[in-house]
């Protein structure tokens, strides 16, 4: 019985786009001012993602994050961070449905230039194990601006 | 080395193919394949024996009872029990260990007690002290481990000061492989009038065990990490410890009379195995034992650590590779934990995943050894008698793929 799928690229999983913002996150650290904390880990694989958000008004003027996790979960993080800037909180939450959506596999997402450098991780929806990773900030995203709304 | 060839013809799952490759079957600790022989055994329990058992006034049932029983007594002279009734079948090893930590731990333990584990610990070995210790007041210590993943011997010295009720430790550690020296620290923990609970879920499969030798009070193993069923495991403890113990669960099968309100308790094992146990995990476990004895767990426990000396050696050689836990041989079981530079287990596991090769990445249910090694997570290759060279060579090719993917140039 072969119960094999065929191969999905892993060269398409780990672009250098990802390996970079793994290696070299951006807004990694902290805000001395933020007006929306989350930490959030995944029990089961360990990793874990605090994110700090400064939002003005209704924008998000900062954000930073600090965690520990694979490539992916790291990388998310790092490119969600470089997109939210300047970004309503209402432009944010339509950003994490959209990188929802491309995490299930919607083609139209995954060439939605809103999601910018994220259009990387398309290929996370191929490993559906993999998918928690991408999508644990952006996560922790809509718990700090849906706690920050009550 | 064993004959693998002719082994592996005895797993159905392991002739199916993953992701277009031969299935390199590498995450042993988490759980084994099961033989032929377990799932015909299975089978045949509800094709020709199926009935409740204890209850039945008729020969199907007597039948049913009689297969349950011999794989209790199947399972007691695997382990060298103290006597069949000392052992309790259970769910697993996570299930006998809260047995004893909700029974006999509840009964004897006061706020000046002390109970000590290690920092080794699986969570399972770790948790149900932690509630039973809150519940009481009473002081759970941790043992520190060296630096080559071994239990520190002074520090354990330390903690039995105290005169703790309950010593705690894995016979052998799932995250390193590591075997520790249970005879000696159960003999230590007795000199202090401790009585001394062993997690044996990774030892049971690997190595030969006599827990009357090793003198132990309770010890817990599960079936599934020895090609039994999910679902499967016991408890195994000295009768008269059993005996005195109050029940862990109310139930039919573990009262003897039942008042409107109150009970007296059957005797012991059925005392601790309250509504309709799962009779063909016993019976698949019991199937499981004689294919493991057919072998022999001393040659199984050779081949292990032949294969894991091999994997040690392949893996080290690849620049950024670091393997932890105990090398020398007879310290460690056929477990090898490792990291790969800068590139986190779960990518590593993903990257092997496609070349076919199941290995386990991440905390392997032990927080405060990962926190202890200074990592967030490690990938673990953990072998057993199915797996031979072939598979560490396919484990230490895909690493080195894994590596290029990542672009690792070592420093």
């Amino acid at each position: 019985m072969d119960t094999s799928r065929p191969e999905p690229q892993l060269s398409a999983l780990y672009q250098e786009l990802i390996l970079d913002h793994y290696r070299r996150p951006r807004n990694k650290g902290t805000l001395e001012d933020a007006t929306h904390a989350v930490s959030l880990n995944n029990p089961l694989c360990g990793d874990e993602i605090d994110l700090q958000l400064h939002v003005d008004g209704d924008t998000i003027k900062e954000a930073r994050f600090v965690g520990r996790g694979c490539s992916i979960s790291q990388a998310s993080a790092s490119m969600m961070t470089q997109l939210l800037k300047g970004r309503t909180v209402p432009q944010a939450i339509a950003l994490a449905e959209r990188m929802s959506a491309m995490m299930q596999g919607d083609d139209g997402a995954a060439r939605d230039k809103a999601l910018g450098d994220l259009r990387a991780l398309s290929g996370v929806s191929k490993f559906p194990v993999r998918i928690k990773c991408a999508l644990l900030p952006w996560n922790a995203l809509t718990d700090a601006v849906k706690a920050g709304r009550g | 080395m064993l004959d693998v060839a002719r082994i592996r013809a005895d797993f159905p799952l392991l002739a199916q193919r993953e992701n277009g490759h031969r299935l390199v079957y590498l995450d042993n600790a988490a759980t084994t394949q099961k033989p032929s022989a377990v799932l015909d055994a299975i089978l045949d329990y509800y094709r020709t024996t199926n009935a409740n058992v204890h209850r039945g006034a008729y020969d199907l049932a007597i039948r049913a009872t009689e297969a349950y029983e011999a794989a209790r007594a199947k399972v007691a002279a695997f382990v060298n029990a103290w006597a069949p009734e000392g052992v309790v079948f259970t769910r697993g090893t996570t299930e006998a260990i809260n047995l004893v930590a909700g029974s006999y731990g509840r009964t004897t333990l006061g706020a000046d007690d002390s109970v000590v584990v290690t920092g080794m610990d699986h969570h399972s070995n770790l948790v149900p002290w932690q509630i039973l210790c809150q519940e009481k007041g009473a002081t759970l210590r941790m043992v520190e481990i060296t630096e080559d993943g071994r239990i520190d011997l002074s520090d354990f010295g330390h903690a039995l000061e105290r005169r703790p009720k309950i010593v705690a430790f894995p016979y052998v550690s799932n995250a390193l492989g590591t075997v520790n020296p249970a005879a000696q620290l159960a003999k230590l923990a007795h000199a202090v009038g401790a009585v001394v609970v062993v997690d044996g879920a990774q030892s049971t499969p690997h190595l030969k065990v006599d827990v009357q030798a090793l003198d132990c009070d309770f010890y817990a193993l599960s079936g599934h990490k020895m090609l039994g069923p999910m679902g499967s495991g016991a408890l195994v403890a000295k009768p008269e410890l059993l005996d005195a113990m109050p029940p862990y669960h109310g139930g039919g099968e573990m009262i003897s009379r039942v008042w409107d309100d109150h009970s007296t308790y059957n005797k012991i094992p059925h005392k601790f195995e309250a509504g309709t146990p799962n009779v063909e995990g016993a019976v698949g476990l019991a199937a499981a034992i004689a294919y493991l004895e057919g072998i022999g767990l001393d040659h199984i426990a050779d081949h292990e650590q032949t294969l894991a000396a091999e994997a040690i050696e392949k893996l080290t050689q690849i620049e950024g590779v670091t393997v932890y836990g105990p090398r020398a041989r007879g310290h460690r079981a056929g477990v090898v934990s490792f990291t790969y530079g800068d590139i986190h287990p779960h990518d590593i596991a993903t990257i092997l995943d496609q070349d076919g090769i199941c290995i386990r990445a991440g905390h392997h249910c032990t927080q405060p050894l990962m926190r202890r090694l200074n990592v967030a997570a490690t990938a673990r290759a953990s072998f057993y008698l199915y797996n031979g060279p072939d598979d560490v060579d396919a484990l230490a090719g895909a690493l080195v793929k894994a590596g290029a993917l990542f672009g690792y140039v070592p420093a």
